[in-house]
């Protein structure tokens, strides 16, 4: 009898506490949201704290997993109704393939929305009904140099390929690694192909349109079969450092500061993450965007941010859009700029970017007044070749040469074409 | 003659009688019967429910949808579309290619290294129980733990294969990040972790060898070699084609190492076809990615009955 009394009380315990675990999580008064790894950042961190306790609005934050496996989860929650009050997730093509409109809650009258810029409108807009709110500012692809060893070698910014080219090769005569290949980190590998998209558009301003509807190619666009070309160049003359196939995104940052690789494709959102890791040495980071064979064409690929969404689930949603009211308030974009330097200008009017600690940012901010950007392929295509960093991959290590990799991501995006049912494929 | 009709009567009337208690007898019994049927029968209500609920239902819902194009919520009937593009897939002829070639492999390796390990640990070393633990004790993790801390010992520089390798003045090669190699990392990690339950099964396939043979074979002149191949290879026939079967089977099936080591890469030279389904299901292609698990049950299939057909023929009790 003492056993089953012992036994049974212990169950209650456990049963309690697991209980109280329970209900602390669906605690009404807190903002749920849920993310990838890489949109939680010290400015994001910042601005939530200073929200809680200037404005008593507490928010929890759950993290899934990076990549297209957390996407998968995200996909997973949608079908079984398991949302948080507020998920940040990616801008474009990725977005619309959520379904908005039985997931999210239109903010296009919102008040705030007034300040947020039009371009970024349009990467989270469905049916004229527009959903989120940018997170961070926007993320530029092209090129980080080194600029102290750029110095040493007496190298200057390229304007064309073939200038990069020769650059490299000088680089490489000196025992340096001309190109920091970080292949590990799988996605990583299709910089040198997307930063293109500048250069390609500009030549076909038809392409992103022609491509979804199953009329333009990879394989066939002399321009943007020209991406691959390039990956397949800097692969088959060495310029990539001999251990380019274990290199992580993280020591491939080291590499950069070091010295002992001298260029790097890559988007400037790693900048402020270097910035926490090596403060003192970001005056040696410069970026320059991927050079056409023209030099009057010469611009950067940008990638729109992360946005918050606000899902149909969500308790209270007049609290969570008070939350994105605050978070996008010229306050709070300051909090945000003060805990992590910004690589770029935040997409709602009036904000700056911190070209005081980041000496990249002066080279971006330069294209930027002059209106050389573009958004890339992703944010104007609902497709895109899925298998692209491992198609990439196979480039970049020689298994197949430009045409093949080409042809192969042509495939790859019908097979996705076909699944999402698009006309006229 | 009243009394012979009486009597033929009343006699014919107990014949009745007698007939239908009979049946009635026997009605009762066949309806008893019947009752003892259905009640034993019932006791596997629960568990073919369990069955039919679990593995049957999701089974058929699979058929189902392999001919579908579904995103959890609606479904469209597209036909043989689905298993059009499987075969379409590049990397899908190459994994087909690394799926035989990891099973193979993998599968003949522990064949061969279990048996060599259970001799070993059926011998009189004193060790042999402390071996046996440690030969098993991979099996049970998980394999996903095993692939993470071999990625780590893999590494070209700063893994401890290659710093040990380094210390007997080899250069050891890139593991994971080689094209060429990589599958075999990966097939040398599955061996390390497999060939625990090869050698368990062995060890219990040689310990039913009856001790005769081995007198008689030490009577005859034999040395432990002679033991070896004369006697304890071909009697160990059904733990060997036990051993066979399953590491064949689980090779085919190969998931968690390569997922968790190269995730298929570098490009996609390691892609099984375990792998390939994963990439179909996290990029939301559901009615694709099972269309390529019923391939996968289908080529499963086809190789491993006719492979347990052909182990077991002129199978004999000893």
């Amino acid at each position: 009898m003492n056993k089953l009394k012992l036994t049974s009380v212990i169950f209650l315990v456990i049963a309690f506490a697991v209980g109280q675990g329970g209900w602390a999580a669906g605690n009404d008064s807190t903002l749920t949201i849920l993310c990838q790894p890489t949109s939680v950042t010290s400015g994001l961190t910042a601005e939530l704290d200073w929200i809680r306790d200037t404005y008593g609005i507490k928010t929890a934050v759950e993290v899934v997993a990076g990549g297209s496996e957390g996407v998968n989860v995200i996909k997973m929650r949608i079908a079984t109704d398991e949302l948080p009050d507020i998920l940040i997730f990616n801008s474009g093509s990725l977005f619309t393939s959520l379904n908005p409109q039985s997931t999210f809650v239109p903010l296009t009258n919102e008040p705030f929305m007034k300040n947020v810029d039009e371009g970024f409108k349009k990467t989270v807009m469905v049916n004229n009904a527009v959903y989120g709110v940018p997170i961070r500012p926007m993320n530029f692809g092209g090129w980080l140099y080194n600029k102290k060893e750029y110095a040493r070698l007496g190298l200057k910014v390229p304007k064309t390929w073939a200038e990069l080219i020769s650059n490299c090769e000088k680089i490489k005569a000196s025992g340096k690694t001309a190109v920091i290949g970080s292949f590990k980190t799988s996605w990583t590998t299709q910089m040198i192909v997307l930063a293109d998209f500048y250069n390609v558009q500009k030549l076909e301003p038809n392409f992103a349109a022609d491509y979804t509807a199953n009329k333009a190619k990879y394989a066939t666009s002399k321009a943007a079969l020209r991406s691959f070309e390039k990956l397949y160049e800097i692969y088959a003359k060495g310029f990539m450092n001999r251990d380019y196939m274990s290199t992580s995104y993280d020591d491939a940052q080291q590499m950069l500061v070091d010295g002992t690789g001298v260029q790097w494709p890559m988007l400037s959102q790693v900048l402020p993450v270097m910035a926490q890791k090596f403060p003192d040495k970001m005056q040696d980071i410069g970026m320059f965007p991927q050079p056409s064979d023209d030099p009057n064409i010469n611009g950067f690929t940008v990638w729109m941010p992360n946005a918050f969404y606000i899902t149909k689930s969500c308790k209270d949603i007049p609290k969570a859009k008070k939350f994105l009211e605050y978070y996008i308030s010229a306050t709070g974009l300051n909090i945000f700029k003060s805990a992590q330097t910004l690589d770029g200008v935040f997409l709602i009017k009036g904000s700056t970017a911190s070209s005081d600690v980041l000496a990249a940012v002066d080279d971006i901010v330069k294209y930027t007044e002059e209106g050389k950007v573009a958004p890339a392929l992703e944010f104007l295509s609902p497709v895109k070749a899925p298998n692209l960093p491992q198609i990439c991959a196979e480039v970049g290590t020689g298994a197949v040469n430009a045409l093949g990799g080409a042809k192969m991501a042509d495939d790859d995006t019908t097979k996705q074409a076909k699944q999402l049912n698009l006309p006229g494929w | 003659m009243m009394d012979i009709f009486m009597r033929l009567y009343y006699g014919g009337i107990l014949w009745d009688i007698r007939g239908k208690v009979f049946r009635g007898i026997a009605v009762d019994m066949s309806k008893h019967a019947a009752l003892d049927r259905y009640y034993s029968y019932s006791f596997l209500v629960p568990g073919m429910l369990v069955y039919g609920i679990i593995f049957v239902f999701p089974t058929l819902m699979s058929f189902f949808f392999s001919f579908t194009r579904w995103d959890l919520s609606t479904w469209t009937y597209i036909g043989f579309d689905n298993y059009k593009s499987f075969f379409q897939e590049y990397a899908l002829v190459k994994s087909l290619s690394n799926t035989i070639v990891y099973a193979v492999l993998s599968s003949g390796c522990k064949v061969i290294l279990g048996l060599f390990l259970a001799v070993v640990c059926c011998s009189k070393l004193r060790t042999k129980g402390f071996l046996e633990t440690v030969i098993y004790f991979p099996n049970i993790l998980s394999p996903l733990a095993v692939g993470i801390m071999f990625s780590s010992l893999m590494h070209p520089t700063k893994g401890l294969i290659n710093q040990v390798l380094s210390l007997l003045g080899v250069v050891g090669p890139d593991w994971l990040g080689n094209p060429r190699l990589a599958l075999y990392s990966i097939i040398l990690t599955d061996i390390w972790k497999g060939v625990g339950v090869s050698t368990v099964i062995y060890i219990a396939g040689i310990k039913a060898i009856p001790t005769e043979y081995y007198e008689a074979c030490v009577v005859d002149g034999g040395n432990s070699l002679t033991k070896f191949a004369k006697i304890t290879v071909p009697l160990v026939r059904p733990a060997r084609n036990t051993v066979i079967i399953l590491s064949f089977i689980g090779g085919l099936r190969s998931f968690g190492l390569v997922w968790s080591m190269t995730q298929g890469g570098p490009g996609f030279s390691s892609d099984v076809l375990a792998s390939v389904i994963y990439k179909q299901y996290i990029n939301g292609f559901y009615g694709l990615s099972i269309a390529g698990n019923v391939i996968l049950l289908i080529l499963v299939s086809m190789i491993a009955f006719p492979l347990y057909r052909f182990l077991n023929r002129g199978e004999y009790a000893i």
